[in-house]
């Protein structure tokens, strides 16, 4: 049987706030346990709520940006369960009118494709605390610092159909949400994780399987990985005759598995009910305008002026518009060159990324700045040195030897385009190669490189290549 | 020195008569020699009390004195205060010593008010007796057989017996004005936004507020003067002026129109408590009010829609005690869910785990629309009744309660009698409109409130026509015998 995988996704996106989204507590990462939580963060008796004014901006961006509602009124309301770490028995949420819905968001697949995946709502809440399960023994320690951080939980329609998808959507949202400046996207500190909704059906049918959900993946990697292990798993079960139940089930990552959590008969009926501690939310279209008038320019359209203005392949202008950060120094980068779009895109992506990656640095980490590759590309461009020595150049730059002229002059890259030095070289390698010389003149014309490469060698790759051709066949035909 | 007004003791201690500290220590003493009786204080801060009263005669002496600086008030167990056991009358909070000081205990320390203590009340609020407090009973001073009322029924019994000037209370569904009733004093709950919630202990969240038990209602204008007011800290407050309560409180009645809901005045009523209202009434068209009888007929509905949305929320406002991070803990848990399971059988009482169990059942999968959306849109045509009312009325008036206090334990096995001693009061609360009672007669021997329904932010108007009645009228000035 031929199976289709369906797969919704739920995405939490901490808000970039300073302060807490009902306190003023401070939302900063790492400090000691239980130091940054207040009265409220802490569910003291008689403590209230009180919204923090710029998550809706934050939430409103988002929504105009992936084509949403964003709701002239929505409600917080209360999901109500218990346990430790969640200090008042029950969370903040919104239910039924969360402040954004109906949107979607187009994702490029590797084969060209696009795909247009749907939206269906996206709602503010509070985080709760955190467990601390290893530091005790038969204890359990609760850390209330994280309780009330403000997360934008975005919820996909269940369109996506393998665990490529996923992530390719899940991707574009974390460029979105950083583009946009409402989250800073850290995942290994928890600021952007997603459940995944994953179920199959046999390939045609209308109808959607049983799913599971699959709980706080926090990487890209780890989302593929859990999605492609649940869909055989699924595929086991059925072909073994059995039901998959619905049920929550978390990604194992050092074994590489899904394992069940609880099921649906140990779901907690939440009792979601309007809070009334806070007031709805009520936005107006002035408002909402406002925000709209500011938003930056978003990935898609940024692409597009990239093919355009750059004459980029749709390739290059994907991958290059896939941060902001990234996009920001790509431009930077050209204007410095006075508009070398190809050159500088290929320099970004290849030996930039390269060397970044192989650091595990960020871009706005780069030792070397868009200026100064700019003005090295530039020494490119107007036959300074040719591509081959502008690397020991780049590479001089990373390590702090300074801008490309110093260190052309200090090393004496400098090309060699005096057509009568390459002349001399040329008959000096010709004259110490007679027999070559000779199986060339007699048809074996690929040996012209063979000659190119001795006089690079000699000129220490400082002769310009298209100008050693050149004369080079000129003797040679003589 | 019992008899005297607000007023008259803050001319006192500006004249230098007597001094902010004599005056708190003559109620200290008061309450160490009379509350034995009569149970109305949790927790007396009798020498914080002192430190108080001696920084606010400095502050009088310098002049920069306000209507309550020096003023010994008794605050009810449910507002937090910093530094002081905040039990709500609940074995939950016994040992909950609040880290800060609720807006309603910030502003009266600012005002120089003197807290002498925290005042007795049913456990969290839920009950119209007094008697489901962790702390037992209160009783009612003027028949120690008899409950004060409740929830604020500490504070109402204190003041009644003179035990303070003045004392705070809450109002979810009448926790002011039925305990002020049936302990002969005044009461007023303000608009539902008036006073902040901030760090009064929840209930019922969109339903409760603050507001003061005093003698008369022009101490009760001072007292609400200073609890008045818009806080950021609280969403649900209002960010509108606060009239200036005393100004108005001489204004004529003339031309004011009164209006009498004929569904306050049908059967459940003590005929005796009706013929004690409507001799009231007599008195205000003698101050030239013009009575009209008025309709609201959704009345019937209040009780059982009050009965869905109170526990509803309480449900939810109490599952913070759980035991995890403060009050209550059960002796040695064996898991999560024993910690939790005890934690809360042990330390809640009987009523607060009804209400509680009520109000999960709400709000339950399934029951959601039948039961809780079903109430809210109740809530909203009771309110419209009240709307449609004040398009030809100034001010509502019946009684406050159907019948005066009752016995202790008459009513403690049958909720549904109790529940219905506040069947004149709920709707406001679910309206959100001001409302308050005051004395107005006696039936053998007890006392019977007045209760006056204002429009939205008509505290000004609700406080002037009680006050004219109390300058024609004596019986808030009557006091219990045996409190000398």
């Amino acid at each position: 049987m031929e199976w289709e995988v369906v797969i919704g996704l739920e995405i939490h996106a901490q808000l970039a706030t300073r302060s807490k989204i009902f306190s003023a507590a401070p939302t900063a990462y790492g400090a000691e346990p239980n130091t940054q939580a207040c009265a409220v963060d802490l569910g003291l008796p008689g403590v209230l709520p009180v919204l923090n004014a710029s998550v809706v901006s934050m939430a409103a961006k988002f929504g105009l940006a992936t084509h949403s509602t964003v709701a002239r009124r929505s409600v917080f309301a209360r999901k109500n369960y218990f346990y430790p770490d969640l200090p008042k028995g029950y969370q903040i949420s919104q239910f039924e009118l969360p402040i954004v819905h109906g949107g979607y968001l187009d994702i490029d697949m590797q084969d060209g494709e696009t795909r247009r995946i749907g939206i269906t709502r996206a709602h503010l809440e509070e985080d709760a605390g955190k467990s601390l399960h290893e530091d005790f023994q038969d204890e359990t320690g609760i850390d209330l610092n994280r309780a009330g951080t403000p997360l934008l939980e975005i919820v996909s329609e269940p369109d996506m159909r393998s665990a490529a998808e996923a992530v390719a959507y899940m991707k574009k949202i974390h460029a979105l949400v950083r583009y946009l400046e409402i989250c800073d996207g850290n995942m290994q500190e928890g600021s952007f994780r997603c459940d995944a909704n994953v179920s199959i059906r046999p390939k045609g049918q209308q109808a959607f399987g049983t799913r599971a959900e699959i709980k706080n993946i926090n990487s890209f990697r780890f989302v593929e990985r859990a999605i492609n292990y649940e869909v055989e798993r699924q595929i086991e079960v059925i072909e073994g005759g059995g039901e998959v139940v619905q049920e929550t089930r978390l990604y194992d990552a050092d074994r590489d598995e899904t394992r069940s959590m609880r099921s649906k008969e140990e779901a907690n009926d939440y009792r979601y009910f309007p809070d009334p501690d806070l007031l709805p939310v009520e936005l107006d279209q002035a408002f909402i305008d406002e925000i709209e008038k500011a938003l930056p320019e978003l990935p898609d359209a940024k692409r597009e002026r990239f093919v355009q203005i750059y004459d980029l392949p749709r390739a290059d202008a994907t991958a290059l518009t896939g941060s902001r950060e990234l996009a920001d120094y790509f431009e930077r980068t050209v204007a410095a060159t006075g508009g070398e779009g190809k050159l500088c895109a290929n320099w970004v992506m290849g030996e930039l990324s390269g060397v970044l990656n192989k650091e595990g640095r960020d871009i706005s980490e780069s030792p070397v700045s868009p200026e100064l590759l700019g003005g090295m590309l530039q020494r490119i461009s107007d036959g300074t040195i040719s591509g081959k020595i502008a690397k020991q150049v780049f590479e001089a730059m990373w390590s702090g030897e300074g801008d490309a002229d110093t260190i052309i002059e200090k090393k004496g890259l400098r090309q060699i385009t005096d057509s009568g030095a390459i002349e001399k070289i040329i008959r000096d390698v010709l004259e110490a190669n007679p027999k070559q010389v000779e199986q060339y003149r007699g048809g074996q014309e690929k040996l012209l490189g063979f000659f190119v490469g001795q006089v690079m060698k000699i000129s220490q790759g400082k002769a310009n290549p298209g100008e050693v051709n050149k004369i080079l066949k000129q003797i040679l035909s003589g | 020195m019992l008899q005297k007004s607000i007023s008259e003791l803050a001319a006192g201690l500006r004249s230098g008569e007597f001094s902010s500290a004599e005056l708190t220590q003559s109620f200290i003493d008061r309450i160490q020699r009379y509350d034995s009786q009569l149970n109305s204080v949790i927790t007396l801060t009798d020498s914080a009390a002192l430190d108080a009263a001696k920084a606010a005669d400095a502050r009088l002496k310098s002049g920069d004195v306000t209507a309550l600086t020096g003023i010994p008030f008794l605050h009810k167990d449910i507002f937090c205060t910093d530094g002081v056991r905040t039990s709500c009358g609940s074995r939950m909070l016994d040992s909950f010593v609040a880290p800060y000081d609720a807006t309603v205990t910030a502003k009266l320390k600012q005002a120089g008010a003197v807290m002498l203590g925290k005042t007795n009340m049913d456990e969290f609020a839920m009950g119209s007796s007094n008697e489901t407090s962790f702390y037992g009973p209160v009783k009612n001073p003027w028949d120690q057989q008899r409950v004060p009322g409740g929830s604020s029924g500490g504070s109402a019994a204190a003041v009644a017996a003179r035990l303070a000037p003045l004392a705070t209370g809450t109002d979810t569904g009448g926790s002011i004005r039925q305990p002020a009733a049936l302990c002969g004093i005044t009461g007023i709950k303000p608009t539902y936004g008036r006073v902040s919630r901030y760090g009064m202990i929840a209930f019922a969240s969109s339903l409760d507020q603050a507001g003061p038990l005093a003698t008369s209602a022009q101490d009760a204008a001072i007292m609400l003067q200073a609890m008045a007011g818009f806080d950021p800290r609280d969403s649900t407050s209002i960010d509108q002026p606060v009239d200036q309560y005393a100004e108005s409180l001489d204004d004529d009645l003339a031309g004011l129109t009164i209006g009498l809901p004929k569904e306050y005045f049908g059967a459940g009523l003590d005929t005796q408590v009706g013929a004690a209202v409507e001799a009231a009434v007599e008195a205000y068209k003698k101050l030239g009010a013009q009575v009209r009888d008025i309709s609201l007929p959704n009345t019937s509905l209040a009780v059982p829609a009050y009965y869905v949305v109170a526990p509803a929320e309480c449900s939810s406002n109490l599952s913070r005690m759980d035991g995890v991070r403060f009050g209550y803990r059960c002796e040695d848990p064996k898991d999560l869910e024993d910690l939790y399971v005890r934690s809360r059988g042990e330390g809640f009482g009987d009523e607060v785990k009804r209400r509680i169990l009520v109000g999960t059942y709400a709000l339950s999968a399934g029951y959601y629309d039948a039961y809780y959306l079903k109430a809210q849109q109740v809530r909203r045509l009771i309110r419209d009744d009240f709307v449609q009312a004040f398009k030809e009325v100034d001010i509502i008036m019946g009684p406050t309660s159907p019948g005066t206090a009752f016995r202790l334990g008459e009513r403690c096995d049958d909720p549904v009698t109790m529940y219905l001693s506040d069947i004149y009061t709920i709707a406001v609360n679910l309206a959100g409109l001001p409302g308050m009672s005051i004395p107005a007669g006696m039936v053998d021997g007890l006392p019977v409130g007045l209760q006056l329904i204002g429009n939205y932010f008509e505290e000004a108007r609700l406080l002037n026509a009680a006050h004219r009645y109390q300058q024609v009228s004596d019986w808030h000035t009557r006091m219990p015998a045996g409190f000398e």
